[in-house]
């Protein structure tokens, strides 16, 4: 941090600029000229919430999926269809036993075992052919979204989380000070904030797993060097199946916490797929950090986009991905 | 070296390319609608209807015999053309009923016209050019489309309601911009004001609305909602998620019964939204509660009650069919008398009489709802009204009609 | 090499394969007996996705590069067709001479390509997939989005091809032939490109890309011609895509259909170029008939199953399950000759991509 200051002066000061702007435009009464320009201060920061909620949710899916690609270079455009399988298995439970966080419980664990199933029976036998892993993939997606369609149907479930979880809070943030002198605050639904509280801890949680701990030393060894890894007696088929496990096992349980948030319904795999691929391309393949903040700028994008220019929001978050590729091919904190 | 495999290729080909003979007394009746992608289960919906008719004529109509032949699309246009070339060159249909979606109208009638000797009529696809611009003389559509179903609402939210100024909030493609032309039209020319910028269109498969709710301006009276199914259900609950207080107007598919009725948290704010479409679940009208006791004996997995998609096809098919009776199964000389037959057919529907204009898209009742909350604490829609025999032109002049121009984003402008 | 004789054997007129004759015979006299609905739909309609199958074939069979954006390349053919000519929707249609909209729709189709190729080739291998995959989702939002210059989700009608030499070119029999001729015409491209100085070029930088940089070889700049030629040959097929349905919709260029090539593909065999029109015979045939043999319902996972298989035990599709059980057949005593074909040290299965 301090070389950073001393090397790069101009920067730093740039930096802190900008934060402390950002922190006056959400924390400020905003002012006439600011209203005319960017529209009310509740869309602003709510939106602003928004994205980072949903980067959030991004990350609870794609750190998942880059995992699984760091250590052994699989591309798993089944990835979407685990989340959906989640998201489908986590309503189910909930709805039979009345616990939210059973099913989300379940899911996790359901979906982690159908991961170590597919690693052990399916990729394990192609180990090294990148490619074909991809493919076999892509069937597989193809094949669970048809059979999820004939199971669980065209409908859309939701979730009924626990009570505590539902409804809006009121944070203390004033949107606008009425003539009257009363101060009106910003209201956020309680279970985004969950989300990103959430998001936040898998983070943390993953971070010092893979740093602190002896199994994380030996993913990150494989991640650089699979075969000294392997000469160094380590079992890897096992690491292998332990991370496609906790890999698959998020994308299960970001199924029932996005599912929650939002709905679930066919067609959410190929959306969570796809933005697990912008969030990791943008961010870095491999690199859970490049996950977070692919997941941020990628949520953001999307939430501003779609509410402040709705009609081409959706390809903003492709434009950066291509800025991004042309710029810095290996994305924002890829190694290679 | 790669060449055996050629013979192959052309002995699978070979061995398909009879076409088959129908037999002369049968009519051989094609049926399309959406059987795969994440729209089977309207599509399914739709098929009932295509054999509830049949079944009430018992596959006789005008002395022959009807031989049912299904065809499937994703919900893609290109899918919808494939599938009814399939029905009509390959297995020598005579008679089309379908599509489902309103973009696979457009693109089977422009189909129809390639084919003149074989009669289409629609299956629920409600998009408005699929009749009123460059119709085809082949093609029929007893259903009523997208402006025709928000007949009498915007009246009501102006006159009986109260409402000044609305924000609009829907999905961004052709249906949606219909049915938001059929609610603004009549309310801005009472005086009502839905200024461009308040209209937020939203893609299409939209699951997050939480920042477009925020971006929702607060002076208006009301916000006018046009989403269908999931993206319905997320609105509505990402709406009292984030404490929304503005009452809302529904588009004929926003707060139908499979919206209301969807699982998960209640969703008591919505009492009070006024609604308009071609079907009302919970009409009193002996016609209806028959057709959906009939329904409901038939087809024990359906749903609880015939969709918007089962009624659309089954008018339709029952068209086809009550015409074959009138000219006794003559289909000759281009179906000419077919034809005839069918622009004058008017019949009794479970929702009250139907007819056709000169360009052949149906004139129908269109029914006003209201949420309400049932006996116990279930949500349903309240039949307000009947509005009667509405036409495609809204009742003005064709010509006139014309002049309001293509539906869009800014039409009408309303400033 | 053992499989090389595939695709870059020595060949001659006297050479040829009886089953060829009987082939070329049976293409060309076609229509004198299949219906009106087999000439257009099964026939000319599997010819045209067999060509843009067959693009992405030269890209993943000789390139290593499998690129989910070619049928995305066809849709802006497609899509240039209709708003530079005429459509009936009253939105673009600026109405050029057809040849001059042609030359300018393959072209920008190419272009369209070239910079797909340029954004996903200097990455590593496995990205391509991940980026021409993001590429063709982003293309169809936009298209979907804007109404100014693709008219959004209604898209296009009433595109039609020209009346030339008083034929009318949408007619089956016309147009069966003109599809059949685009069709052999890149069929024989590749097939000859792959013999080409440029073609082995492109093999060799898939199997060893690091040894053909050393050897003094631009191998992104290879890369990226490849992508050109690809586009070109998706370009037309797009023109003729956008003539058989008489429309173009962002429905046309989906996910799922974009899916649905790389199945074709991968099903007819990615190491000689009559797999994908193997592949694409295959899928319409499937397409059309499925719902009078199995319920339309799940045709998806029909579909998936049988590439799922393909890709678990043949990799090189239809076409390498036929190679190895005539091998098998030939070889009786010597099966192994025929089962090392398809092991994943040979460079020539879709299997093996670039080692770095």
């Amino acid at each position: 941090m301090r070389s950073f200051v001393e090397r790069h002066t101009f920067w730093a000061i740039v930096i802190l600029l900008a934060a402390v702007l950002f922190l006056w435009m959400i924390f400020a009464v905003w002012p006439e000229w600011l209203i005319d320009t960017l529209g009310r201060k509740k869309t602003f920061v709510n939106t602003l919430l928004n994205g980072v909620t949903l980067g959030g949710l991004y990350f609870l899916v794609a750190s998942g999926f880059t995992l699984i690609f760091g250590l052994m270079r699989n591309v798993n455009l089944a990835h979407g269809s685990m989340y959906l399988l989640g998201a489908y298995i986590g309503y189910e439970v909930a709805d039979r036993t009345g616990s939210w966080f059973f099913g989300l419980a379940i899911a996790f664990i359901a979906v982690a075992i159908s991961g170590i199933l597919l690693q052990y029976l399916v990729f394990r036998r192609m180990a090294g052919d990148d490619l074909r892993q991809t493919l076999v993939t892509i069937g597989i997606s193809i094949i669970a979204a048809d059979a999820m369609l004939a199971i669980w149907t065209g409908t859309t479930y939701q979730f009924s989380p626990p009570d505590w979880l539902f409804g809006a809070a009121d944070l203390p943030i004033i949107s606008v000070i009425r003539s009257s002198g009363d101060a009106v605050y910003i209201k956020y639904p309680i279970y985004r904030l969950a989300v990103l509280l959430v998001a936040v801890a898998v983070g943390v949680a993953l971070w010092v797993f893979l740093n602190r701990t002896r199994i994380g030393m030996m993913i990150r060894a494989g991640v650089n060097d699979r075969d000294m890894l392997a000469a160094s007696g380590v079992n890897v088929q096992m690491v292998f199946v332990l991370v496609f496990a906790i890999g698959a096992g998020l994308a299960g349980f970001a199924g029932v916490i996005g599912g929650t948030a939002l709905s679930v319904a066919p067609g959410e795999d190929i959306r969570y797929l796809l933005a697990s691929l912008v969030v990791v391309i943008v961010g870095g393949l491999g690199s859970i950090t490049g996950a977070a903040i692919g997941a941020l700028i990628i949520g953001l994008a999307e939430q501003f986009g779609l509410a402040y220019f709705p009609t081409y929001g959706v390809v903003l978050t492709f434009l950066i991905m291509v800025v991004v590729l042309a710029v810095r091919p290996q994305g924002l904190m890829g190694g290679r | 070296m790669a060449k055996i495999r050629h013979l192959m290729a052309a002995a699978i080909a070979l061995s398909f390319t009879g076409t088959a003979v129908a037999s002369a007394e049968d009519i051989k009746m094609g049926a399309l609608a959406t059987l795969e992608g994440a729209f089977t289960v309207l599509g399914e919906d739709g098929m009932r209807g295509v054999k509830l008719a049949l079944e009430e004529f018992d596959y006789t109509a005008g002395g022959k015999k009807i031989k049912l032949i299904t065809g499937s699309s994703d919900a893609s246009p290109d899918s919808a053309v494939r599938a009814v070339r399939k029905l009509v060159e390959q297995d020598g249909v005579q008679i089309v009923v379908g599509p489902l979606s309103g973009s696979e109208g457009l693109a089977v009638k422009d189909y129809a016209k390639t084919q003149p000797d074989v009669t289409f009529l629609n299956g629920s696809s409600a998009a408005q050019d699929t009749t009123l611009r460059s119709p085809a003389e082949n093609f029929f559509r007893f259903n009523t489309e997208g402006a025709q179903w928000m007949a009498g609402l915007g009246e009501y939210a102006y006159n009986e309601k109260g409402y000044r100024s609305v924000a609009v909030l829907a999905e961004d493609y052709s249906f949606p911009y219909t049915q938001v032309f059929g609610f603004l039209e009549p309310f801005c020319r009472l005086g009502g004001k839905s200024p461009i910028d308040a209209r937020f269109w939203v893609p299409i498969g939209n699951k997050d609305y939480s920042s477009v709710i925020a971006a929702l301006p607060d002076d208006v009276d009301a916000i006018y909602v046009a989403l269908g199914g999931a993206d319905a259900v997320n609105f509505l609950t990402q709406y009292e998620q984030s404490g929304g207080d503005l009452p809302l107007i529904g588009g004929s598919i926003t707060v139908d019964q499979s919206v209301l009725g969807s699982k998960g948290k209640a969703r008591s704010f919505v009492v009070g939204t006024p609604s308009a479409g071609p079907v009302s679940d919970t009409w009193d009208d002996p016609r209806w509660k028959e057709f959906v006791a009939a329904y409901k004996a038939a087809f024990p997995d359906g749903f609880p009650s015939p969709s918007l998609f089962a009624h659309a096809y089954y008018i339709n098919t029952k068209a086809a069919l009550l015409a074959l009776n009138e000219v006794n199964g003559d289909l000759s000389d281009g179906q000419k008398k077919y034809r005839e037959a069918l622009s004058n057919l008017s019949f009794e529907t479970p929702t009250g009489m139907v007819s056709v204009d000169e360009r052949r898209n149906a004139i129908a009742d269109i029914f006003l709802t209201e949420v309400i909350e049932g006996p116990d604490g279930n949500l349903l829609n309240k039949t307000i009204k009947v509005i009667p025999q509405v036409n495609q032109t809204l009742g003005v002049s064709y010509e006139k009609f014309l002049e309001y121009g293509q539906v869009g984003r800014e039409n009408p402008s309303c400033s | 090499m053992n499989s090389s004789r595939l695709f870059s054997g020595s060949f001659s007129l006297r050479e040829l394969h009886p089953a060829t004759i009987v082939t070329v015979v049976f293409l060309i006299a076609y229509p004198s007996f299949a219906s009106n609905f087999f000439i257009l739909q099964i026939g000319a309609y599997s010819l045209i996705l067999g060509t843009i199958a067959l693009s992405l074939m030269m890209l993943a069979g000789y390139g290593g590069m499998v690129s989910l954006a070619q049928l995305t390349v066809a849709g802006l053919a497609a899509y240039l067709m209709a708003i530079l000519g005429d459509n009936s929707m009253g939105v673009m249609g600026l109405g050029w001479p057809w040849w001059l909209t042609v030359i300018v729709s393959v072209l920008g189709a190419a272009l369209f390509s070239t910079f797909i190729g340029a954004v996903s080739v200097r990455t590593e291998g496995i990205y391509t997939i991940m980026i021409t995959l993001a590429v063709a989702v982003a293309f169809f939002y936009f298209v979907r989005q804007n109404y100014v210059l693709f008219n959004g989700f209604t898209g296009f009608a009433g595109v039609e091809p020209p009346t030339l030499f008083g034929v009318y070119w949408r007619d089956p029999v016309p147009f069966y032939y003109l599809t059949l001729t685009v069709a052999a015409g890149f069929f024989f491209a590749v097939y000859y490109c792959a013999r080409s100085t440029f073609g082995l070029g492109l093999q060799a930088i898939r199997d060893n890309p690091r040894r053909m940089r050393a050897l003094g070889f631009n191998i992104t700049l290879h890369r990226i011609v490849a992508y050109f030629f690809a586009g070109v040959i998706a370009g037309f097929a797009g023109v003729l895509l956008v003539w058989f349905n008489g429309r173009v919709s962002p429905g046309t260029i989906g996910v799922d259909v974009a899916i649905d090539i790389l199945v074709i593909a991968v099903v007819g065999g990615m190491r000689h170029p009559i797999g994908p029109f193997i592949g694409a015979i295959a899928f319409v045939l499937l397409e059309n008939f499925a719902i009078d043999l199995i319920d339309r319902e799940r045709f998806n996972m029909v579909i998936g199953t049988a590439f799922l298989l393909v890709v678990l035990f043949s990799p090189d599709g239809l076409l390498g399950l036929w190679n190895r059980f005539r091998d098998r057949f030939r070889f009786r005593g010597n099966a192994l000759l025929g089962a090392e074909r398809v092991n994943k040290d040979d460079p020539a299965s879709t299997g093996s991509l670039e080692k770095s």
